[in-house]
């Protein structure tokens, strides 16, 4: 049961981020981001898919991969708070999308060194490869606004002072994560500071950005407490499926 | 296409080797290494694929389309979906690689292990050959290309992106 928790807690990190992600695709402001944005929310909402999938077949109650997205509400949803945040503008979205690529490229990678588990295993493979051209796509952003206008680097650096209390969840594991790092299906979060740390030192010194002191650091997704934004989110996006129930498309 | 089938699955392996990539046309899933394998069980044709990209929205296109291939043929036919190894841009063959700069899409330039971090890699014109080249857009018209310009002859181009 823990195991399908845990991995419940990485699918929900995904389907959340694809979400919001999706939320550019038509308002981006050129027609190449509004390429990027979907490509790579379908990045995210691939890997959602395949760990529901699994987290079903080890739950083993005949729960589909619809059935986890789309018929849990807000309080049973495990996502990080970080990946919930609303997009706001360009500098919030793609400092998100930053913080979370650059812990999941080391997450994925450490999992292809030591999981036991065959799909998890699969899923790391292919998502560590997407998690480096993300780290890109966001980085760059980051880069260019932060060393751009005196607008845009204003910007960023609310961004920064607004998202950077969330990133401390990303590296704390759930009583189910923990047990699931025990049993050698998933790597131990709090180990992969140091990846993230150079990362975003890289990214930072380049965009002229300080990572702030965060002396109340937000946490609560795992515990299923989340912020106003995701019942929104959950609304909009499990609609059709709640008034049609059973419905495939 | 050598040692790709298994038992007596070589007309289920040509069969379904044949089919064209729905966004991609110019190459078969054969070509691009996204079917892995074709085995013949109990008279049943099972074929092995694995997606390109994790979100990649032709996948269930791709096998519904292997899957008619296959029936088409005369064989029962079942998909079966292969994670591991991960697809990867060095699975595309060396005809695929042929077929992609001859239909105006610049085959992918390096071992998609080598790719760096940071930074847009050389990527010569598949039109007149140059590597004056610049990147437009990470993205083209699907997930696995980017959007180039030939800096010489002006054209603007895909790329098929190493991954």
């Amino acid at each position: 049961m823990a195991i399908f928790e845990a991995i419940l807690e990485l699918a929900d990190d995904h389907l959340v981020l694809g979400h919001r992600i999706s939320e550019w695709c038509g308002h981006a402001p050129m027609l190449e981001e509004d390429l990027a944005m979907p490509n790579m929310a379908l990045d995210l909402i691939g890997t959602s898919r395949t760990l529901y999938d699994h987290a079903g077949k080890l739950e083993g109650k005949g729960q589909s991969e619809d059935d986890l997205a789309y018929l849990r509400g807000e309080r049973e949803y495990r996502n990080c708070l970080l990946v919930e945040r609303p997009n706001e503008d360009f500098a919030h979205t793609m400092l998100r999308s930053l913080y979370f690529a650059a812990f999941m490229r080391p997450y994925w990678l450490k999992t292809l060194e030591m999981t036991n588990d065959e799909t998890v295993r699969g899923v790391a493979g292919k998502a560590e490869k997407e998690m480096a051209y993300h780290i890109r796509h966001a980085g760059e952003w980051v880069i260019r606004l932060g060393d751009g206008t005196e607008e845009s680097a204003a910007r960023m650096r609310d961004a920064v002072a607004a998202l950077h209390i969330y990133t401390d969840e990303l590296f704390e594991s759930s009583p189910a994560a923990a047990e699931a790092e025990r049993a050698g299906v998933l790597p131990v979060r709090a180990d992969l500071r140091a990846a993230w740390d150079e990362v975003i030192g890289q990214v930072f010194a380049e965009a002229f950005l300080e990572a702030p002191e965060v002396p109340y650091p937000q946490t609560g997704g795992r515990k299923g407490l989340h912020g106003e934004g995701l019942g929104h989110l959950l609304a909009e996006m499990q609609s059709v499926y709640r008034a049609h129930p059973g419905a495939t498309w | 296409m050598s040692v790709c089938w298994q038992g007596t699955g070589e007309a289920a392996w040509e069969a379904a080797a044949s089919v064209p990539d729905p966004e991609v046309p110019c190459v078969t899933v054969a070509d691009l290494g996204i079917l892995r394998w074709v085995r013949v069980e109990d008279g049943v044709a099972v074929a092995g694929v694995t997606p390109t990209y994790s979100g990649c929205p032709a996948t269930l296109a791709i096998e519904l389309a292997i899957e008619a291939a296959l029936r088409d043929a005369g064989f029962d036919a079942r998909i079966e979906r292969v994670l591991t190894p991960p697809w990867t841009t060095d699975w595309i063959t060396a005809e695929g690689r042929e077929k992609l700069r001859e239909y105006g899409i610049a085959p992918p330039e390096e071992s998609g292990g080598k790719a760096t971090l940071f930074g847009a890699p050389e990527v010569t014109c598949p039109r007149c050959g140059s590597r004056e080249t610049e990147r437009l857009s990470e993205f083209g018209s699907t997930a696995c290309k980017a959007q180039y310009r030939c800096l010489s002859c002006r054209e603007p181009f895909d790329y098929f992106k190493c991954i």
